[in-house]
């Protein structure tokens, strides 16, 4: 893998890792900070470990996310994190769910685009998985999610 | 034999329809690649919470118990192992499918599976009240060195890097102690209000196993699974049934490798099935049939998959140490409902405890009379594309983690550690041992704060943490799993690097 998508990562721990001892260390009241001192100072250890063998070029589990990968990825993480911080609470659960999932599907299902059946089979899809997590979800275990929307 | 006494509960209408549920809801799961019997168990989390304590767990425990052996469906109709634990059944299970004889393959691996799993809950029934007497003589001390016992030990033995499975293991000791103080009411590391409350265990367990599963099929684009079902023929069961116990050296070596090594904490069943079909060909008389199509390579690899679940909960019953991924999984189900394992279980809770341990037991039978038959249908789930699973599996992980205490904090805190352990596994950091940190955190911080103020008042923090046979024994574990999986480690890499040298 990378040697810099090493340092990268590790160097993200590492620095975590001296925030929090740092934070341990310099917060008061100093009892309520015992046991994370006694964390912190060995995750600090660790981390420095690591992040010592990534700047080596000793490290060698892991295999790093690679390009394609990350490519892959970008459109589903996009819909993923508007979906979770932006649309369920905005739209409603299920209007962003059924949102949500029809866009995954329109970009990950490896059916051809052109067809138009394969357009209705993946509203189909939605509706009916949508329906699921209604009837699951509201009806069956009372979970009351927000609801600005249509439902 | 308490276990007896409370056998008939498991019978009870709502009982038993959750273990029949459970149970062929997780043979349909287990058998789809990509859905871990972890990932399966954390999804089901939320639907307990409406469920007496028992009955949650009943079907906790049946899903987990399906999974494993569902896995066996896919890895021998196409060649994609459900779970890790069913790696060493594609080996033959598969070239048997191949040949014709898939009914034959499948009936024989949920015949193994299920004699397997019965021997692996019988020695739970029978080991977890004798470890549960022994844990009343546990103090603050000897709990809190268990606790970090349990993180060290999945941190090193289940970890490809010892340092990077103990790193996770710090994360998640570190991310326990976010929120209030329990003592002081101080506030810790609240960097943003969803923390206020601290992290649900509920919430971080889907984001930990779920989420990841979710990026990593993203990852992989607009792929099919390319998989072809292979049809299975008609084939008698008695037949089956027959052939299993013509082989015992198959099956005997599957089920006691299997139940021991579901003993120790971290070694997961993809161990033990891998170790198990190794051994059987060692010892078998038809050495140059396994991996041709072998029905003993198929029975020991699932009668040792199967055995390891029960004894794996051992550790989690009595000491409250999760043996392996599932079973910390299992305890955060204990836990969101006042559940502490351990001597409480079985002396405030029997009915609990051992409801739940005999549905385990009859789990094991239904699953085998229902995986036969669910294994058709199985199959043709796992062939579902991987853009729907994934879409599902965000969706359920997004009303699962709400639905905790009606939080959108919750679904925060659980995308966030979702997105960021993907990262981490990819950099060779692992989800065990983190959310074992998390779960058993808060336990190493009370006795530990407990144990302090005993000290200050008797011997000192050294004497009494440092000293004592029963410490010192649980030191010298954590020093000897820790020192034994570095070594492992550093043998592995020296072996590689030779090889790589002689290429």
């Amino acid at each position: 893998m990378n040697r810099s998508q090493h340092i990268f990562g590790s160097g993200l721990v590492f620095a975590v890792g001296i925030w929090v001892a740092w934070i341990s260390y310099t917060q008061q009241p100093a009892e309520a900070f015992l046991f994370p001192r006694l964390i912190a100072s060995v995750f600090v250890v660790l981390a420095g470990w690591t992040f010592g063998k990534a700047v080596l070029g000793l490290s060698k589990v892991g295999s790093g996310v690679s390009r394609t990968m990350f490519l892959n990825m970008v459109p589903g993480v996009a819909v993923m994190l508007i979906y979770v911080f932006l649309a369920a609470k905005a739209l409603g659960f299920y209007t962003a769910t059924a949102i949500a999932f029809f866009i995954l599907l329109s970009i990950y299902d490896p059916a051809p685009h052109s067809e138009a059946k394969t357009w209705i089979k993946r509203a189909l899809t939605t509706a009916v998985f949508v329906a699921v997590m209604y009837g699951l979800f509201a009806l069956l275990l009372s979970v009351y999610t927000p609801r600005e929307i249509l439902f | 034999m308490d276990f007896i006494f409370y056998f008939g509960d498991v019978f009870s209408p709502l009982s038993f329809l959750l273990l029949l549920g459970g149970t062929i809801g997780g043979l349909i799961l287990g058998a789809t690649p990509g859905l871990s019997p972890t990932m399966a168990v954390a999804l089901l989390i939320p639907f307990t919470f409406h469920l007496e304590a028992v009955q949650g767990l009943i079907l906790l425990g049946a899903a987990y118990t399906s999974t494993v052996a569902g896995g066996a469906v896919s890895a021998i109709l196409l060649k994609i192992p459900g779970a890790p634990a069913n790696i060493a059944t594609t080996l033959d299970g598969h070239q048997m499918a191949k040949q014709g004889k898939g009914a034959k393959a499948l009936q024989l691996s949920f015949l193994a599976s299920a004699v397997g799993g019965i021997f692996g809950v019988l020695l739970l029934i029978f080991l977890t009240p004798l470890l549960a007497e022994w844990a009343l003589a546990f103090g603050p001390s000897h709990l809190f060195w268990l606790a970090i016992l349990g993180v060290t030990v999945i941190g090193s033995l289940d970890s490809a890097s010892v340092v990077k499975g103990l790193l996770s293991g710090c994360i998640g000791l570190w991310l326990a102690t976010i929120g209030f103080d329990d003592i002081m009411g101080a506030q810790r590391f609240i960097f943003h209000p969803s923390l206020g409350g601290g992290i649900n265990i509920i919430a971080a367990l889907i984001g930990l196993f779920a989420i990841p599963q979710v990026l990593t099929m993203f990852a992989k684009g607009r792929r099919t699974t390319g998989a072809e079902v292979i049809e299975v023929q008609k084939h008698s069961v008695l037949d089956a049934t027959k052939e299993l116990i013509r082989r015992p050296l198959a099956l005997g070596i599957g089920t006691i490798t299997g139940s021991i090594i579901g003993l120790i904490p971290g070694v997961g069943g993809q161990i033990a099935g891998l170790v198990a079909y190794d051994q059987t060909k060692k010892f078998s008389s038809e050495k140059e049939k396994f991996g041709k199509g072998h029905s003993e390579g198929v029975i020991a690899a699932e009668a040792a998959n199967n055995a390891m679940v029960g004894p794996s909960l051992v550790p989690l019953l009595t000491l409250s140490i999760p043996g392996s991924p599932t079973a910390a999984v299992l305890l955060g189900g204990l836990l969101i409902h006042g559940i502490f394992p351990g001597s409480d279980l079985f002396d405030n809770h029997p009915d609990v405890a051992w409801t739940f341990i005999n549905s385990m037991l009859v789990g094991q039978v239904l699953m085998c009379l229902f995986g036969l038959y669910v294994a058709g249908l199985a199959a043709r789930v796992a062939q579902v594309p991987q853009s729907v699973m994934a879409a599902i599996v965000l969706a359920l992980s997004v009303f699962g983690a709400y639905s905790v205490q009606s939080s959108m904090g919750d679904v925060y805190v659980m995308a966030c550690l979702g997105i960021g352990m993907y990262f981490l596994e990819r950099f060779g950091f692992s989800a065990a041992p983190l959310v074992l940190g998390l779960i058993l955190g808060p336990i190493a911080e009370s006795n530990f704060i407990q144990g302090g103020m005993i000290a200050d008042a008797t011997v000192g923090r050294a004497s009494y943490f440092l000293s004592g046979g029963l410490n010192i024994f649980l030191i010298a574990v954590v020093v000897a799993s820790v020192a034994y999986s570095a070594w492992m480690e550093l043998r592995s890499r020296r072996y590689t690097t030779k090889e790589e040298a002689q290429a």
